[in-house]
């Protein structure tokens, strides 16, 4: 094992992928010469070569159309949206090509769409939005979420190897905030399968991406007050593990759910609705959800701050949570 | 006139005639309320999706787009699939799952149409940077029609082509009207054609009434593309002579325009041209209108006495790996 950080993460898999499948290319905007906006493909253009790490112009539903048209002849295109953001432009070809072909005709359609997400990076509305919600009522779209460095090195390469549409939610914000320990060997994380980030046994937090370090933050805090988090990281939010939610309610009976997106329609609301309709006999309480307000997302800091969920937001519901 | 075979000329008539006649017989169907959902032909254009079909090879790509009727059969995905398709039968393209003429099946290289119009454009370009990745001489044919050229995937695919000189041909059905709005109201260029010229990329114009024409010119394009030239946009000039679907009766079409296009359809045209040239004779033009019946009508029999799928049927195929829950 060694430590690596979020970004390395991401980096190594989409690398160690290129050098096992002559199939994984590499389109987007700066992505060649310039190493990424963030740095992500650094060092790739030199080692795979122009038509393989491909410079496009600004046009997000060009190349997007073009992973596509790549992958439905044997390629495994992999995208960067340079910023989440951008995928809005991509939207009609991922929404109605990518997510209905193989439904339409049978055409495998194996992309995976990578999209820095999320705010605190004083970004304003068009370089912080978490879009997996704009997805998540899109059949035949994968959407998942790491919010480790081990996750997400084996989520992308197990995005790479499944054969359909895939968006994969990097949350810029963990980037080079965090680092955890990753094999040496090759390995993937199972597209749909949630894990327990902290067992706990009086409430449930069920969260995702960057928020699950700060439901870890609200534990330790409720810790102090004698209350016992279980903390759910969902990995993959399209499709939901529905037996790990299950599970975990049918322990706890108290459940919190924490995102960074907007809380009307969000993938919140889902989950909230299928513990209401499949375990409602075993809740003890209401299903809360912590989650940004319905606004765009605020550029300046207090307000910004005020925007993404805190970890005292979160011991706040909780806390409501306990005395039911 | 380029050097094309006999053979090849009467595959092309036969298959223009099979398009036309199909088509014909769809239309009569859906005036019965035989068929499901509505009815989209190529009804004056079927030169267009012929001429650059039949220049395909048989590892190449069609990137097709609804009025490609001539593509579908010539690639070799059968009349009798089809007409299931349109009658939403399990024995359909889709297995029920599409209709009519959103026809897609990766075994004869044709890519299933999104209604978007020009969504075909990008996706035909990736088809065709694999294809130059892996050094392989395959090439993509791309088509919209008129209305799609003023779609943003319709620029950004030339665009991208160009740039990286992609083995693709993109062909422009241009048949006047995008739906009810003629080309005036749709773009300020006299010629599609023209558009190809912000991207740097070679253009043509041809008659998309004469199938020898646009056959001729797509084997061109396709070749300088095969030979690493890049791609070059193709604008076939025709006229839709239905409406933009059977229920419309398009009145907004002046009937001397219509008039003027009858004298040059494409079908006759070829039928004067065989005859005049004697390049056949009546008897044989004669077998192939039997044997064109014949197919129509066996096609009409499969789907009719084909059955439907079940509703359980569509919660099926998805993902094409469904994860386990």
């Amino acid at each position: 094992m060694k430590e690596i950080n979020y970004l390395e993460a991401i980096k190594e898999a989409l690398y160690e992928e290129m050098v096992r499948d002559q199939s994984v290319l590499i389109l987007g905007e700066d992505v060649g010469v310039y190493g990424g906006a963030f740095r992500v493909t650094e060092g790739f253009y030199e080692k795979f070569g122009e038509w393989r790490v491909l410079d496009t112009p600004l046009s997000e539903s060009g190349f997007t159309g073009a992973a596509i048209g790549a992958s439905l002849v044997g390629m495994r295109p992999v995208v960067e949206m340079q910023f989440a953001d951008f995928i809005s432009c991509a939207f009609d070809q991922l929404v109605n090509v990518a997510a209905k072909n193989h439904y339409r005709w049978g055409a495998a359609t194996p992309i995976v769409v990578r999209a820095p997400y999320g705010g605190n990076i004083h970004g304003g509305a068009f370089h912080s939005q978490c879009i997996e919600g704009f997805f998540f009522n899109v059949p035949g779209l994968k959407i998942v979420a790491p919010s480790t460095a081990y996750d997400a090195k084996g989520l992308l390469k197990a995005s790479i190897r499944d054969n359909d549409p895939v968006i994969y939610c990097e949350h810029k914000y963990l980037y080079r905030r965090i680092k955890d320990p990753v094999p040496e060997e090759d390995y993937v994380v199972p597209i749909g399968k949630a894990r327990v980030a902290m067992e706990g046994r009086d409430v449930s937090v069920i969260t995702y991406g960057a928020m699950v370090h700060t439901a870890i933050e609200a534990a330790q805090m409720l810790k102090d007050k004698k209350i016992s988090c279980e903390i759910i990281d969902l990995r993959t939010i399209l499709p939901l593990d529905k037996k790990s939610i299950f599970t975990t309610v049918q322990k706890t009976n108290k459940v919190v759910v924490v995102h960074e997106q907007t809380k009307t329609g969000g993938v919140g609301a889902e989950i909230s609705a299928l513990i209401n309709e499949y375990c409602f006999e075993y809740l003890d309480g209401p299903v809360i959800r912590v989650a940004a307000p319905d606004t765009p997302v605020p550029f300046s800091a207090p307000m910004e701050e005020a925007f993404i969920p805190k970890a005292s937001d979160i011991v706040s519901a909780v806390e409501k949570l306990v005395r039911y | 006139m380029m050097d094309i075979q006999r053979d090849d000329l009467l595959q092309m008539y036969y298959y223009l005639k099979l398009t036309r006649k199909f088509e014909e017989r769809i239309t009569s169907l859906y005036h019965q309320g035989r068929i499901l959902g509505g009815a989209w032909t190529s009804n004056g254009t079927e030169a267009v999706s012929v001429g650059y079909a039949f220049a395909l090879e048989k590892n190449d790509i069609a990137a097709s787009y609804f009025r490609d009727m001539g593509a579908f059969i010539i690639r070799g995905i059968s009349v009798k699939r089809i007409m299931a398709q349109y009658l939403g039968k399990k024995t359909g393209v889709s297995g029920g799952k599409e209709g009519n003429v959103h026809i897609g099946d990766l075994n004869y290289g044709v890519f299933g149409f999104p209604s978007h119009l020009a969504d075909n454009y990008p996706v035909g370009a990736g088809a065709a940077l694999a294809f130059k990745i892996r050094g392989e001489k395959r090439v993509v044919a791309a088509c919209t029609g008129d209305g799609g050229t003023s779609r943003g995937d319709f620029h950004e695919a030339m665009n991208f082509a160009s740039v990286r000189k992609l083995p693709i041909v993109f062909f422009c059905n241009n048949n006047q009207y995008a739906y009810s709005t003629p080309l005036h109201l749709q773009m300020a260029v006299k010629n599609i054609a023209d558009r190809a010229l912000a991207y740097g990329m070679p253009n043509k114009i041809v008659d998309g009434n004469n199938v020898v024409d646009v056959y001729t010119a797509a084997k061109e394009a396709y070749e300088f593309a095969r030979n690493g030239g890049g791609p070059t946009f193709i604008e076939c000039k025709t006229m839709r002579m239905h409406g933009h679907s059977e229920h419309d009766s398009a009145k907004y079409v002046p009937r001397e325009l219509l008039e003027e296009w009858r004298k040059k359809d494409p079908i006759t045209n070829m039928e004067t041209y065989l005859r005049e040239n004697n390049i056949v004779k009546k008897e044989e033009l004669d077998s192939i209108d039997t044997r064109i019946k014949n197919e129509i009508d066996e096609a009409e029999e499969f789907a009719e006495t084909s059955p439907y799928p079940s509703p359980e049927d569509a919660l099926e195929d998805v993902y094409a790996t469904p994860v386990e829950e």
